[in-house]
């Protein structure tokens, strides 16, 4: 092979079987999508983790800079009221 | 040949064939083209194996005889093993790997659909489980030739001359002899003739969409299924069976 270039990046998510959302795993390397989510199955799913895989291209992912976090989170550290633990619940409701 | 000793044949032929090509494919491990392919032919190796453990022990109860699919597998030499001689070709290249994969991957699921409607319950059940790993090991090998018959100009020579050069030895996959021909007139075994056109489709579609050019029907090594081997095997065995050879009845 005189072209040793790498296969791109794929992030993997997993639904597993009880849960309701994907859940990211890991990464791996795959040359397209197709081949992506068969090598996720062979490589995450071996020990009957999951009932449906979804991957995306890593470089398709926009994430927040680390740089970024005191703007981005500090600001929800003191609304503690936005959490709603300070509600009383009517009986009759139940368990929400 | 009574009508158990037949059984006992037709099962080793079905468990060396899982056998000897789930230790070729784990010659793999650890030297994949890469990680996730690494492990996605240790898995295709380990279904394989997982399904010799069931026919080989299915074929030691019936013989009757005491032994078990370890005995099987590491206390025969290669005279009674059973398996098709392509299952014991070398890994070659990883096309070469792909067309060996590609070629019996086909026929296995064909054959594991038949026996599913076996009148031996025993023998449905255990193909019904390995049809549903054999389809996803169809699906992958296939995609393979695809990709690499499609592929980069080296990848479509180095795919074109491993299914050129595996070819003589699909023919034995379809020849019945008194063994098979038994099994089926019990209904217990498959029609192998009448896999060899759904076979031949499968190849000819498939080498068609990946611009390769499938080899004309030609002269036929045979021999596995009666025990004659290629030197290859007895390689194998001494591979597989060296702990058991050297250390008999050691356990872990």
């Amino acid at each position: 092979m005189t072209d040793k270039k790498e296969w791109p990046l794929w992030e993997v998510f997993i639904r597993s079987q009880h849960g309701l959302a994907h859940r990211h795993v890991g990464s791996l390397h795959a040359p397209d999508a197709e081949m992506a989510i068969k090598n996720a199955r062979d490589v995450y799913t071996r020990r009957n983790e999951g009932v449906s895989i979804w991957v995306v291209r890593a470089s398709d992912i926009a994430a927040s800079s680390p740089g970024e976090k005191g703007p981005l989170f500090d600001p929800a550290n003191s609304k503690v009221y936005r959490h709603p633990t300070f509600y009383e619940i009517p009986e009759e409701l139940g368990h929400m | 040949m009574s009508g158990q000793d037949a059984l006992f044949e037709y099962l080793l032929r079905l468990g060396d064939n899982a056998l000897i090509l789930g230790h070729r494919l784990s010659e793999w491990c650890g030297h994949s083209p890469a990680l996730e392919e690494d492990l996605a032919l240790s898995n295709v190796a380990l279904d394989l194996i997982g399904q010799t453990q069931l026919w080989l022990n299915l074929a030691g109860e019936v013989e009757g005889k005491g032994r078990d699919a370890d005995k099987l597998a590491y206390l025969r030499d290669a005279r009674d093993f059973r398996n098709l001689l392509l299952v014991e070709q070398p890994n070659g290249d990883f096309a070469a790997t792909m067309a060996r994969q590609f070629y019996f991957d086909a026929w296995h699921y064909l054959l594991l659909r038949e026996l599913t409607g076996s009148k031996d319950g025993r023998i449905g059940e255990i193909a019904a489980k390995g049809l549903k790993e054999v389809t996803y090991h169809l699906e992958r090998s296939r995609d393979w030739i695809l990709r690499l018959g499609d592929g980069t100009e080296e990848s479509h020579r180095r795919m074109q001359a491993a299914i050129d050069d595996l070819w003589m030895y699909t023919g034995e996959m379809f020849e019945s002899d008194e063994v098979e021909q038994a099994m089926m007139r019990e209904g217990i075994g498959a029609d192998l003739s009448s896999l060899h056109e759904p076979w031949l489709g499968l190849m000819r579609a498939t080498t068609d969409e990946a611009t390769l050019t499938l080899p004309q029907p030609g002269w036929a090594q045979r021999g596995g299924k009666r025990g004659m081997h290629s030197e290859h095997l007895g390689y194998i065995l001494a591979d597989l069976q060296f702990l058991q050879r050297a250390y008999p009845n050691a356990v872990w």
